[in-house]
């Protein structure tokens, strides 16, 4: 990970992150018409325009809301590189691996 | 259950029934609120305030809970138990603060409960270490040994942390609030930086009595504690705390969180109206009620037991011996050993900076490791200094160089303490949900530049603080030279302040110039460090060097290449 991303100014995609209510661990929404949600951003929905994510959005936090499994429900940007997921903000991409400074944890460490 | 014999663990507080039942009830309360919570009975915003009056935090991964470590003091058993709960609920480590407390950094709240039934049986809780309300108060890692102790801090800290816990009028205050107790003839506890800052000292009589500075505090806005009044005498130090306390919750601004801290209301209505509205409290306060009675002061002294010192005298032989054979022994002694009032004995700071590691950061094994050697060596207990190292704080001369093999075979032994080593940290970016920036990556990178010991030797004492936002949790403003993250549309940036001090003649840092990146940070210090030592007078300190010359020629190396 560069310390510093010079290419953040590319067309971005979003997805929906959370953290799950009974561990905290940092889960997305998943792709599908059943609101379902899975560990690891390379398993998560991608939403190309940005209606379709605010809808998702909604429809995730109404969710969230209603069975109280998930806390911090938002969205973010994101962009594919060389075939790989690409938070634009540093915090994403540190919630989507694991900290920097311990590549032994967190999502990464299972990679 | 098992818990410690009173004066097993000579000068650590021991908990009798009513602080045990105390702590449980609590347990217990929580656990069916954290029930409530999973089964979707409570909402998240019902929550939220009931799990950081508990200690439990939601982080970028993971739940964090922040454990009370009263004052930095704890027992072996107490280490034991957390390097226990490292392993078993979180990740196999622990972070030690700023606030002498202890952060766990991978937990998940079903787990929550279970833990805090764990450190119950510890006499060990995470009350306080959250929310609106007096916080843990903290004191000299060195308290109860150093040479230049006039009053012993503990047994205060500990009457303020009883006359406080659930105290109805200090459960909601408008914010967070910070006190700090020195004992010494020198502050180690940063003390005109905390919303009260408190300075414990005798008479010509002997009796004890207190200094109060008020509306100290970092953040935002930094400001230096103001000594609102030099001597309170012993039976009127919690009559005077609770003063200013109703002040504080009568006039606090509780509309705007960035102006809710005792230091705004201490600068709005200036030192002289606010001591004299705590001095009316006081004067309607002080009775019967709120008087100390010295039979309580003797009997919260008498519980924290004392150690059995030996008589021993200063400098054996065979602790000299081991010096003149081991130049490394002799650098640790020199940079990590404080002189003990007992003599015969020395208190040892056992540094969490390896060169190139994480300040703070301890692993259960460690953990275990520094237990053993505190049992073996410093009558069972140790402390948390605010600098995020450990310190055993009672041990043997003779038996110096044993315990420096010990560490040093686990890299524990780095003789770093005071120096450009010994970084403090906040956890940043990598674990913190407000940051801007990354911290520990900028502390493993300055440790490992300045990694040879005798360099930093060389350069001695120079305080390097960061923290990831202007919440300042790393103390950067107070740094001799502090670094603070910033965001500039979305990338890292660093900003370098210089001058910081925080001992008694506290100093805020001043910006040396625009904020540069990681890398140039690095290049920054270096740079600062030889404009220092090109420029320094024999035996001056680089705050004293700084002073003499000003900021000019920093800045000039600093931004040379810009
Ligand atoms: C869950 C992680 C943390 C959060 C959310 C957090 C939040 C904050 C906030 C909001 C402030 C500003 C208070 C104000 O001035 O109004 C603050 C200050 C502070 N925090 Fe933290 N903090 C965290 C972790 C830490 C850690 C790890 C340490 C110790 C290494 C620490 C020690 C401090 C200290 C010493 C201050 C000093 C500012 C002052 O009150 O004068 N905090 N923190
Ligand atoms: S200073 Fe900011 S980034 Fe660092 S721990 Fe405090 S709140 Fe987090």
């Amino acid at each position: 990970m560069a310390l510093n991303d010079k290419s953040r100014n590319e067309a971005a995609l979003k997805a929906i992150t959370a953290n799950r209510l009974r561990d905290g661990e940092v889960i997305f929404l998943a792709p599908g018409p059943n609101l379902g949600w899975v560990e690891r951003l390379d398993d998560a929905a991608l939403f190309e325009d940005a209606a379709a994510a605010d809808t998702a959005l909604a429809a995730a936090k109404a969710q969230a809301e209603d069975e109280q499994f998930a806390v911090d429900v938002y969205a973010f940007d994101l962009r594919v590189t060389d075939g790989q997921r690409v938070p634009v903000k540093t915090r994403e991409r540190i919630r989507a691996l694991g900290p920097t400074v311990r590549i032994d944890l967190g999502k990464q460490a299972a990679a | 259950m098992n818990h410690i014999a009173p004066g097993r663990n000579a000068g650590v507080y021991s908990y009798d029934d009513i602080d045990r039942r105390f702590v449980t009830e609590r347990v217990e309360q929580f656990r069916a609120q954290v029930e409530r919570r999973l089964s979707g009975e409570l909402t998240e915003d019902e929550f939220k305030p009931l799990r950081l009056m508990n200690g439990l935090y939601l982080q970028l991964h993971a739940y964090m809970l922040r454990i009370a470590v009263p004052y930095g003091v704890l027992t072996a058993r107490q280490l034991r138990k957390l390097a226990e709960i490292g392993r078993k609920y979180d990740k196999g480590y622990g972070h030690f603060t700023t606030r002498q407390n202890l952060q766990f950094n991978w937990i998940k709240l079903e787990d929550t409960p279970a833990i805090l039934h764990e450190l119950a049986e510890v006499d060990m809780h995470a009350l306080q270490t959250s929310g609106n309300c007096v916080r843990n108060v903290t004191t000299d890692q060195f308290v109860g040994a150093a040479r230049d102790e006039v009053v012993d801090g503990r047994v205060y800290a500990e009457i303020l942390r009883q006359w406080t816990t659930l105290h109805p009028e200090f459960t909601f205050l408008p914010r967070k609030f910070k006190i700090a107790i020195m004992g010494s003839d020198a502050d180690r506890a940063a003390i005109r930086v905390h919303d009260v800052g408190v300075f414990a000292k005798r008479n010509e009589r002997g009796e004890v009595g207190f200094t109060f500075y008020v509306g100290g505090g970092l953040g935002r806005s930094p400001f230096i504690g103001k000594l609102i009044r030099d001597w309170v005498p012993e039976e009127d130090f919690v009559a005077y705390l609770e003063a200013i306390l109703r002040v504080y919750n009568q006039y606090g601004r509780r509309d705007n969180i960035y102006k809710a801290r005792i230091k705004i209301l201490v600068h709005e209505l200036g030192q002289e109206k606010f001591t004299q509205e705590v001095e009316e409290e006081f004067a309607r306060l002080r009775g019967p009620k709120y008087r100390l009675a010295p039979e309580v002061v003797d009997e919260i002294r008498r519980r924290f037991g004392g150690p059995a010192f030996e008589t021993l005298t200063d400098e054996p032989e065979s602790f000299q011996a081991a010096k003149a054979a081991n130049p490394d022994f002799a650098r640790w002694v020199a940079v990590n050993v404080l002189a003990h009032k007992v003599p015969g004995y020395a208190a040892a700071t056992i540094s969490l900076k390896p060169a190139g590691g994480i300040p703070g950061d301890a692993t259960s094994e460690q953990m275990e490791l520094i237990a053993d050697l505190a049992d073996a060596h410093s009558f069972g207990e140790l402390r948390v200094s605010h600098a995020q190292n450990l310190v055993l704080a009672h041990v043997r001369q003779d038996a110096l160089f044993t315990l420096w093999t010990a560490l040093e075979a686990n890299g524990l032994g780095t003789p770093n303490a005071g120096l450009i080593g010994d970084i403090i940290a906040c956890p940043g970016l990598d674990y913190c949900a407000l940051a801007n920036a990354r911290s520990i990556p900028l502390a493993q990178a300055i440790s490992a530049r300045f990694a040879d010991p005798a360099r930093q030797q060389t350069i001695g004492e120079l305080g390097i603080k960061i923290s990831g936002c202007i919440n300042a949790c790393g103390h950067h403003h107070v740094g001799a030279i502090g670094i603070l993250g910033v965001d500039k549309k979305g990338e890292e940036f660093y900003q370098i302040t210089v001058g910081g001090d925080p001992t008694l003649t506290t100093a805020i840092g001043d910006i040396l110039g625009p904020a540069v990146t990681a890398d140039e940070t690095v290049d920054a210090i270096e740079a600062i460090v030889e404009v220092y030592l090109s420029n320094r007078h024999d035996g001056e300190r680089f705050i004293d060097t700084l002073k003499r010359v000003g900021h000019g020629p920093f800045k000039e190396r600093v931004y040379a290449a810009h």
